[in-house]
């Protein structure tokens, strides 16, 4: 009796094993004048066009989903909150910064029928499971922040065949922050920490590529886990291998710990602190305090010179009157591109027949994949055939009060490459 | 024996057993005498690995202590813990910032931290009698599943209830100048943080053991541990004991809180989460429901955290190890609940020695 209840225990084992999908993919429908092989959305007379957010609105990374889904609402406002006389309706999800969150939240948007794209990630590890889902069920989404390269690797697979950026892709931001650190600040010996992340793993590889193609020495690339919050332990094997700098291209709360702890160290004074865009918000100086004075951090550039009169004049200054401060992260000129991208592929591809709009999927994921010269906030959005849309220009800054209420970037901190022509 | 009759004597299962115990001290000892061979590490290094995870394990210790009495008491596990430490140190926080802006921190270091720790623990004994009172007394006679299960769901409700209240952002406590730096004893070196940390969790530590062995109602808490109806009948009001079991454990939490704040500076409100459940691990180390099993439990995680990765897994050339420490943590919780599931020092709140 009891080997039959464990084979079919086994039976249910294999059968989960190969996969036998619970939720069967949206079929080839044909709905009003549209036909799309993966489905139509309908969109009836006078409802409104559903754009989903999945972002980290919460926790110590809430900045950077809080700042992005601002850009895509000065976007909504910008184009009259209308797209072809239907409102634009965005509903929101928080995705944690985490694997469990990505997924979660996309699951929850996959499930709602009426979606009909979503922006989002905020941080890589969210995408890696969520952008599958979404797309499973025919939704494409557009990140404003995702830095990881494997997201819009050509290996990566059919998953991702609805997933695109207007963020940098981190193999330019590796290279950047490699270039400056080697040929400016003239540091021979780099140590990298990572936390795990698909971004920081990512990207810290990507700087040590270019510091060892430069001439550099890696001494040690370490890692630690996101939640951790004693780092003498790392900082002091770090310090055996007596490093110049260190790079840790993580994420607030670990990288205000680590800011912090570095000073205790023994053998680590005078080792130059080195960020990246994850850590490039006030609520990293509030997390790291006095001891973030002086640290650099790559990030995008947002400095009028980089971006034009459109971001400085027109953009920071609609930012500041609705929301009451200046940006805490570094990714709402990149939301605002993705929303405006999606509003357009929109435009493209919805037909109208008797007041309801009808709008095929893959259609629409086509659309977007097609955007070329698309005048953005960031530069001229361009995407290639495996989602990577964004014209990247990736400054480096280096705090100069690290005091969170004087945040500002470009001013303090102040942008210290490239200088001279953006 | 006949060879037969032992091969049927071990199971597979004893058999795995075994293997795992013998790879688990095989890496240990390989790894110890790689690393310790290959002399990357100083001994002024070593040592202070010692003195971070002393510290770390202070504050676990303190939280432990909480889980480690309310299982002694009610035989359950207080999943909400994390979250009542978490509510002191985040009150606390904004008790901190204006003492830290003023100027008074510096001027009356002693009055300003005895300020900041009181309101923590008061907020953390609040936080912990009301969850016993709400979610936990009502459950009393209930199958022990269901109070676990009322705890964890306690847990989200305070983290929520946070997040509502103070916003879901990160905070910094101010930096203490008088703080910061170290002390030197001739050639040893301490940061002044945790020698803080360390002697306050150790005063808090002996604190509590002084009550619960030397006071009347220390005794009383003894004895509902160990038989709880009986205890009833001796005329011992079960309900106020077990409300001052958690109060008890509530502060200590509250304390950790503080430690935990002066040295880490952050707060958040999901930061009690990963404490809870290594202090709840570091609990079980020592023997759950023995108090000072906590404390042993709580050093002992501490310290294995913070030499760990680098004693036995530097030396199997595994690049990155402070990835895994909490492998190391975790694993050794395994191989105490496989091995000896009483614990380091054994189970009960109440055994006299015989």
């Amino acid at each position: 009796m009891r080997h039959r209840s464990v084979l079919i225990a086994l039976a249910l084992c294999v059968l989960l094993a190969t996969g036998v999908p619970f939720a069967a993919p949206a079929p080839a429908a044909t709905m009003g004048p549209v036909s799309d092989p993966i489905g139509v959305v309908k969109i009836d007379a006078g409802a409104p066009i559903v754009i989903a957010s999945w972002l980290v609105t919460s926790g110590p990374n809430g900045a950077l989903g809080t700042d992005s889904q601002r850009g895509i609402e000065i976007a909504i406002d910008d184009v009259g909150g209308k797209v072809l006389g239907h409102a634009i309706k965005l509903i929101s999800e928080d995705s944690g910064c985490n694997a469990e969150g990505g997924q979660t939240a996309a699951t929850k948007i996959a499930a709602n029928a009426d979606v009909v794209a979503a922006i989002g990630s905020s941080c890589s590890s969210e995408a890696v499971p969520g952008a599958p889902i979404l797309w499973k069920a025919g939704i494409v989404t557009v990140s404003p922040s995702n830095t990881a390269p494997k997201l819009t690797d050509p290996m990566r697979g059919p998953d991702y065949d609805g997933y695109l950026r207007t963020a940098h892709n981190d193999k330019i931001q590796g290279a950047v922050a490699a270039t400056f650190a080697r040929n400016v600040l003239r540091k021979s010996r780099a140590a990298t920490i990572h936390d795990g992340s698909p971004y920081a793993q990512g990207l810290a590889n990507a700087f040590a590529e270019n510091f060892q193609k430069m001439g550099g020495t890696i001494t040690s690339q370490e890692a630690i886990s996101v939640g951790d919050t004693d780092m003498h332990p790392v900082l002091t094997r770090i310090a055996t291998g007596k490093p110049d700098m260190i790079f840790y291209p993580i994420f607030v709360a670990e990288g205000g710990f680590i800011t912090r702890q570095a000073k205790d160290v023994s053998g680590l004074a005078g080792v130059t602190l080195f960020g990246a865009d994850g850590l490039f918000t006030p609520d990293f100086l509030k997390a790291a305090g006095d001891s973030a004075q002086g640290m650099y951090w790559s990030s995008p550039d947002l400095t009028p010179e980089a971006l034009g009169p459109r971001y400085a004049q027109d953009f920071l200054v609609k930012y500041k009157k609705k929301y009451g401060e200046t940006p805490t992260a570094a990714f709402h000129p990149h939301a605002y591109d993705a929303a405006m991208i999606v509003f357009a592929a929109i435009r493209k591809v919805a037909r109208a027949q008797g007041g309801a709009l009808y709008i095929g999927r893959k259609a629409l994921r086509d659309a977007l994949f097609a955007t070329r010269n698309f005048k953005g906030l960031t530069g001229t959005i361009t995407c290639n055939q495996y989602g990577d849309c964004a014209d990247p220009h990736i400054a480096v800054y280096q705090s100069v009060s690290a005091d969170p209420a004087k945040w500002n970037p470009g001013v303090d901190p102040k942008k210290v490459y490239p200088m001279g022509k953006p | 024996m006949r060879p037969r009759k032992l091969i049927k004597r071990f199971s597979f299962i004893d058999v795995f057993l075994w293997t795992f115990r013998l790879a688990v001290i095989a890496i240990v000892v390989v790894g110890s005498i790689a690393t310790l061979a290959g002399g990357r590490y100083t001994g002024r290094q070593w040592l202070d690995f010692v003195e971070f995870g002393l510290a770390q394990g202070g504050i676990y210790a303190l939280i432990a202590l909480g889980y480690t009495m309310v299982y002694g008491v009610l035989n359950m596990i207080n999943f909400a813990h994390g979250e009542v430490f978490m509510s002191g140190a985040y009150t606390a926080y904004f008790i901190a910032v204006p003492l830290g802006t003023s100027g008074f921190l510096a001027r009356h270091l002693l009055v300003g931290l005895l300020t900041i720790l009181l309101v923590a623990m008061a907020t953390s004994t609040g936080v912990a009698v009301l969850v016993e009172r709400v979610a936990y007394r009502p459950l009393r006679r209930a199958p022990r599943l269901v109070p676990l299960i009322t705890a964890i769901g306690a847990s989200f409700f305070l983290q929520y209830t946070f997040r509502g209240l103070y916003g879901a952002g990160i905070h910094s406590y101010p930096d203490i100048a008088a703080l910061s730096g170290d002390w030197a004893l001739g050639s040893f070196h301490i940061l002044r943080t945790q020698a803080i940390v360390l002697l306050g969790a150790v005063v808090m530590m002996l604190l509590l053991y002084a009550v619960v062995m030397r006071t009347k109602i220390g005794k009383a808490m003894r004895a509902v541990a160990e038989d709880r109806d009986a205890a009833a009948l001796m005329g011992i009001n079960v309900d106020g004991i077990i409300l001052f079991t958690f109060a008890l454990g509530g502060a200590m939490a509250g304390a950790a809180g503080v430690l935990y704040a002066l040295v880490f500076k952050q707060v958040h409100f999901f930061m009690g989460f990963v404490p809870g459940i290594k202090a709840f691990t570091s609990a079980v180390l020592g023997g759950i429901g023995n108090i000072p099993g906590a404390m042993l439990g709580g050093l002992f995680l501490g310290i294995v955290e913070s030499v760990g990765p680098a004693l036995f897994l530097d030396g199997l050339g595994i690049r990155a190890p402070y990835q895994l420490r909490d492998v190391i943590g975790f694993t050794m919780l395994l191989i105490m609940l496989i091995f000896r599931p009483q614990g380091i020092l054994g189970e009960r709140l109440a055994a006299k020695r015989a």
